[in-house]
């Protein structure tokens, strides 16, 4: 006997991420899926947002293993929860889902998604987030538009981060704009330096304006 | 990596089918993959056999079937399908605009006994 099922699984964990969604609206937490490669700079831009951003933060944290960035940030007065994904390669909607039952952020918070850091499925999977952010290192090289186009195609913005690298890496500025205007002709884009902490207070402005655009609009 | 989530997701989904079916066996699992999707077949299927074991999915044949990813050129206004490890568009060359086709991961049915 064949049955037929026709069940996309996206199309369900899309379902998943609306719980998360929903969550969040009712509790006003502004969600911001945090994107990037390992050692693109997450955790650092997390730290100095935290010092500019009027708005409380808090974070959840996906890893494969280990609580170092939870506690860096708890240690630092910055609520943290961590999640372990034991060898997987994104979070997913359910996972905030149950973090969201034991860390419950309060209303009015910037709550940061770490997600693991990966370029490729992390951009398949929908948490529930109010922004999404896609962060890369100059290191990493400009090519990355080009090469990971389906992550930075639904970015509410794009962090450009160690541009005090920029002079020892032969970073191609002009190549990297052309690769992401070719996906979104208008995202905008941040360069910084999480080291320096060049052009951090424009992009904590932008998060302050478009998570309070957010809370305003969420229903208590 | 992460088709260990979904295959574990499609085993969830193919289980509870077929028990809602009151069916013994399943015995194919008929799926649609999209080039776009970062969805490798040979994965999901070495995964399945390890995470199915003991269960009455346990031997059922995967049968994949591969939905192409459609671009769009904003310069020539049309899309086209996607060819391997390229986004311009054949036509003008200019690098092309991802579209919703490619992406699915569908269970589409099952065949039990």
């Amino acid at each position: 006997m064949e049955i037929d099922i026709e069940q996309d699984l996206f199309e369900n964990e899309a379902k998943l991420a609306e719980l998360n969604r929903s969550w969040f609206a009712a509790h006003r937490v502004a969600a911001v899926n945090l994107l990037a490669a390992p050692g693109a700079g997450k955790t650092s831009l997390i730290r100095r947002t935290a010092a500019l951003c009027p708005l409380p933060l808090a974070v959840i944290e996906g890893d494969p293993a280990s609580r170092i960035d939870t506690d860096l940030l708890n240690g630092l007065g910055i609520p943290a929860h961590q999640i372990n994904t034991e060898g997987g390669c994104h979070l997913e909607a359910q996972m905030i889902g149950q973090a969201l039952q034991e860390f419950q952020p309060a209303a009015g918070t910037v709550l940061f998604i770490e997600n693991v850091g990966n370029l490729i499925c992390t951009a398949s999977f929908p948490l529930g987030e109010a922004l999404r952010v896609v962060m890369l290192g100059v290191s990493e090289g400009d090519d990355k538009p080009f090469k990971y186009p389906l992550i930075f195609e639904e970015a509410d913005a794009v962090i450009l981060n160690k541009i005090d690298l920029g002079p020892f890496v032969d970073f191609d500025r002009e190549r990297f704009y052309r690769g992401i205007r070719t996906i979104d002709p208008e995202v905008p884009v941040f360069e910084v330096s999480c080291r320096t902490g060049a052009g951090l207070a424009e992009w904590s402005r932008w998060l302050e304006r478009k998570a309070g655009e957010y809370l305003d609009a969420a229903t208590v | 990596m992460h088709e260990l989530s979904l295959t574990e997701k499609i085993l969830r989904l193919v289980l509870e089918q077929a028990g809602n079916h009151k069916a013994a066996k399943i015995t194919r699992i008929k799926l649609v993959i999209g080039d776009l999707s970062g969805i490798i077949p040979a994965c999901v299927e070495q995964y399945f056999g390890l995470i199915a074991a003991g269960t009455i999915a346990a031997g059922a044949k995967l049968e994949f079937q591969r939905s192409k990813a459609e671009l769009y050129c904003p310069v020539c206004e049309e899309s086209f399908e996607k060819r391997p490890a390229d986004f311009n568009c054949p036509r003008c060359g200019s690098l092309a605009q991802l579209t919703e086709s490619g992406r699915e991961c569908f269970v589409e049915s099952i065949e039990v006994d």
